[in-house]
């Protein structure tokens, strides 16, 4: 068993650069736990990646408000949760993501067209798991952190050195199967990551009325799960804590759960009325918070960013936005009788009845009554 | 209480008023029924009239809030729980079929469990996966529970307070694309019980039995029927799956000789099904057709944009009618192979 103290999250959440980009000292235990600065180059990939992701991110909501999506729920402001612990992810591992984490997609390489099919309605999951190593984004809250204590088991058993990410939001913590996937996780030993954003907001309702808990990374210590909580808008502390985090699990030392405490600047999604529930003095508190801005200065001020890179990557991500709006903007192609295809690997005789009825009616055939039990039908 | 156009969302706005108002042991719960009041806006203005007791943003844990409810209903209490969408009422299902439906007969009706579990269902609104399932079936399979869905605002008000008042558990269930229905509606109104079936279009030749969101569908098929086919179909809206009205279907069907069951729900062991054994056991000598069911295809509910392709509509339910083998009388020697050939 591990000493409550190993488990304990670090009492403040861990900091290494403030919100004006200056670097910041870390607490006694946070340096005890090795967070330490990352090199330039880490944070400079970091940052291009939120630079590219941010700006998915508005491209998106721009297509939801032309109707290009049934829906998007925005990440904006969760930028460095979004980014920072995708990137840190070795060849092997695993990312289970939620509806909300479309950035963290990007970043992990999938096509933003891909990512989009989901919200598009298209179809249900627009990239290929197995290929991307990456599970459907989960819809159902906390069902993923189940899989992912499974998925991390089975990495393990298969002899691989590879983990499972699992991105959470604070409100999905009171759903049970947060718990039974951290006690899972905790009794296989499983090398599985799981990542809170705490954006403040279960939909409408604020966290003070989600738990009581000090810290959502204390629900950690009850499932002997290490903790820990990092400010989430500080993409630095971000990257340190989980890639520390990641060490733990591979070396073997059973899974983690880290609080990233961050904010959602844009409503819920595109059909949510934000204004019904928090303040706009609490939104514009957090725009000082920028984690993109933050990281930027620190960079431009350390001398390893410079004019001419930011009008680069800022040229990259205008690229990206273009070639998205572009693709989007033409009429998507769906196939009807695939509907059929995926409901079993054979369908049964009722479906392949249903297909034929589908199939006829597309012919402009139809003769036959649909939900039909008369084989002659069918033909 | 002045006549207006009311929607259906309004009408179950003001059914939970009234009741919150009329018995101090009503409380609301769910996820985000306070400040936003509902992701339909359900519970509008429940929380800032009534007080954060009465109308409970609660955490988010279905599983937890139906079990919370029937904790509460021991105590008196009678809990009416927003479940935010057909799929994300499973987590609760241990609770709601192994509890709630159960706990009167466990207790030899010691502890009643009057609640009320109020579920959005169904589709037609373009909702991204999980925000669609026709779930109803799952709920009227399990014995011990009342399952009523309102199709018109009248039932969404009438229902709603009857199930309030009712002492067992009810699962409601309010079909998402009759939200913005609007009528010409004075309330408080009362409509038929539950458990009655209501006749909505009178007709001589052939029964559409549907409830819920396919109403609508059943109606303007009904209307064209009639008016290119010289087919008159009389429309039943069952209101209430559990307890199952066999008396107005049974009464119909013998008056008609045909039989549709329409349901938006996919077909294969469903609540279609029962409805189509029901009315052939008892009016099977009346019968001039097999009874035919229209439904959803039998797959995970599609994305929207193949959305139509699963729902049944006009068309379909005209096709089905049209199966009927309209001209003959019944002579009881039909097999359903040569009717439908
Ligand atoms: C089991 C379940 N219940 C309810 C919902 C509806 N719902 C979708 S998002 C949401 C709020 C989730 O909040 P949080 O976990 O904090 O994640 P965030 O959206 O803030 O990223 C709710 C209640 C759902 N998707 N799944």
């Amino acid at each position: 068993m591990s000493e409550i103290t190993d488990l304990l999250p670090c009492p403040e959440p861990v900091q290494l650069i403030a919100a004006d980009g200056t670097a910041v000292e870390p607490s006694e235990q946070a340096r005890e736990r090795g967070y330490a600065m990352p090199n330039p180059e880490d944070l400079l990939a970091v940052w291009r990646a939120m630079v590219v992701g941010r700006r998915f991110d508005t491209q998106a909501t721009a297509l939801t408000k032309q109707g290009r999506l049934a829906v998007y729920p925005s990440s904006r402001g969760q930028d460095a949760c979004q980014v920072a612990p995708v990137l840190a992810l070795a060849e092997g591992d695993w990312l289970f993501p939620t509806y909300r984490d479309s950035m963290s997609l990007v970043t992990h390489g999938i096509d933003p067209m891909e990512v989009l099919t989901l919200l598009r309605g298209d179809w249900h999951c627009g990239y290929d798991p197995q290929a991307t190593r990456t599970a459907p984004q989960c819809t159902p809250l906390a069902t993923q952190a189940v899989h992912a204590a499974g998925a991390a088991h089975g990495l393990a058993r298969r002899g691989t050195d590879a983990l499972a990410l699992c991105l959470i939001g604070d409100g999905a913590t009171s759903e049970g199967d947060f718990h039974e996937g951290l006690n899972f996780a905790a009794v296989f030993e499983a090398p599985a990551v799981f990542l809170v954003q705490n954006n403040k907001y279960a939909i409408s309702v604020p966290l003070a009325k989600q738990t009581k808990a000090p810290a959502l990374a204390y629900k950690g210590v009850g499932y002997g799960v290490r903790s820990e909580q990092v400010d989430g808008n500080d993409p630095a502390a971000v990257l340190a804590v989980m890639r520390e985090a990641y060490a733990h699990a591979r070396a073997g030392h059973g899974p983690v759960l880290v609080e990233a405490h961050t904010y959602r600047m844009e409503a819920h999604t595109n059909a949510d009325d934000a204004t019904r529930y928090r303040t706009k003095d609490e939104v514009d508190g957090w725009t000082g918070q920028d984690p993109i801005v933050r990281l930027q200065a620190y960079l431009v001020e350390q001398g390893h960013l410079d004019d001419a890179r930011i009008e680069e990557v800022r040229a990259e991500a205008e690229a990206m936005a273009a070639d998205l709006r572009t693709r989007m903007n033409a009429e998507s192609i769906v196939e009807p009788l695939e509907l059929f295809d995926h409901v079993y690997a054979e369908p049964t005789p009722q479906l392949r009845e249903q297909r034929e009825l589908v199939r006829a009616e597309l012919a402009g055939t139809a003769t036959a009554a649909h939900g039909s039990n008369d084989e002659k039908d069918a033909q | 209480m002045s006549t207006s156009k009311i929607t259906y969302a309004k009408a179950l706005n003001t059914a939970l008023r009234d009741a919150l108002t009329e018995d101090d042991d009503v409380l609301v719960m769910g996820e985000d029924v306070g400040a936003l009041g509902g992701v339909f806006r359900i519970t509008d203005g429940l929380t800032r009239d009534f007080g954060e007791d009465r109308c409970i943003d609660t955490p988010l844990a279905e599983a937890g809030i139906a079990g919370f409810a029937v904790g509460l209903a021991m105590q008196g209490f009678r809990p009416v729980v927003e479940m935010q969408f057909d799929a994300f009422g499973y987590p609760a299902f241990e609770q709601v079929t192994s509890h709630i439906a159960k706990m009167r007969n466990r207790t030899r009706g010691a502890l009643p469990m009057p609640l009320v579990i109020r579920i959005p269902y169904a589709g037609g609104i373009g909702g991204v996966e999980h925000h669609c399932d026709s779930s109803e079936g799952y709920y009227v399979h399990t014995p011990g529970l009342h399952v009523v869905t309102p199709a018109t605002p009248a039932d969404a008000y009438s229902l709603l307070r009857e199930s309030i008042a009712s002492d067992d558990p009810v699962v409601f269930m309010e079909p998402k694309s009759q939200y913005y229905t609007k009528a010409d509606l004075e309330l408080p109104t009362s409509t038929e019980p539950i458990g009655q079936a209501a006749v909505r279009r009178e007709g001589a030749d052939v029964t559409l039995i549907t409830y819920g969101p396919q109403l609508p569908s059943a109606l303007k098929a009904a209307e064209v029927a009639a008016a290119e086919e010289d087919w008159d179909v009389e429309v039943i809206d069952l209101r209430s799956l559990v307890p199952f009205d066999d008396a107005t279907v049974e009464a119909s069907v013998r008056k008609t000789g045909r039989a549709v069951v329409l349901a938006e729900a996919q077909s294969f062991a469903g609540m279609g099904a029962e409805i189509a054994a029901r009315v052939q056991e008892r009016c099977f000598h009346s019968l001039a057709a097999p009874v035919l069911r229209v439904s959803g295809l039998d797959i995970p509910y599609p994305p929207p944009k193949l959305e139509h392709t699963h729902l049944p509509g006009v068309d379909r339910i005209l096709d089905t009618i049209a199966r009927l083998q309209w001209d003959d009388e019944p002579d009881h020697t039909h097999t359903p192979a040569e009717v439908s050939a």
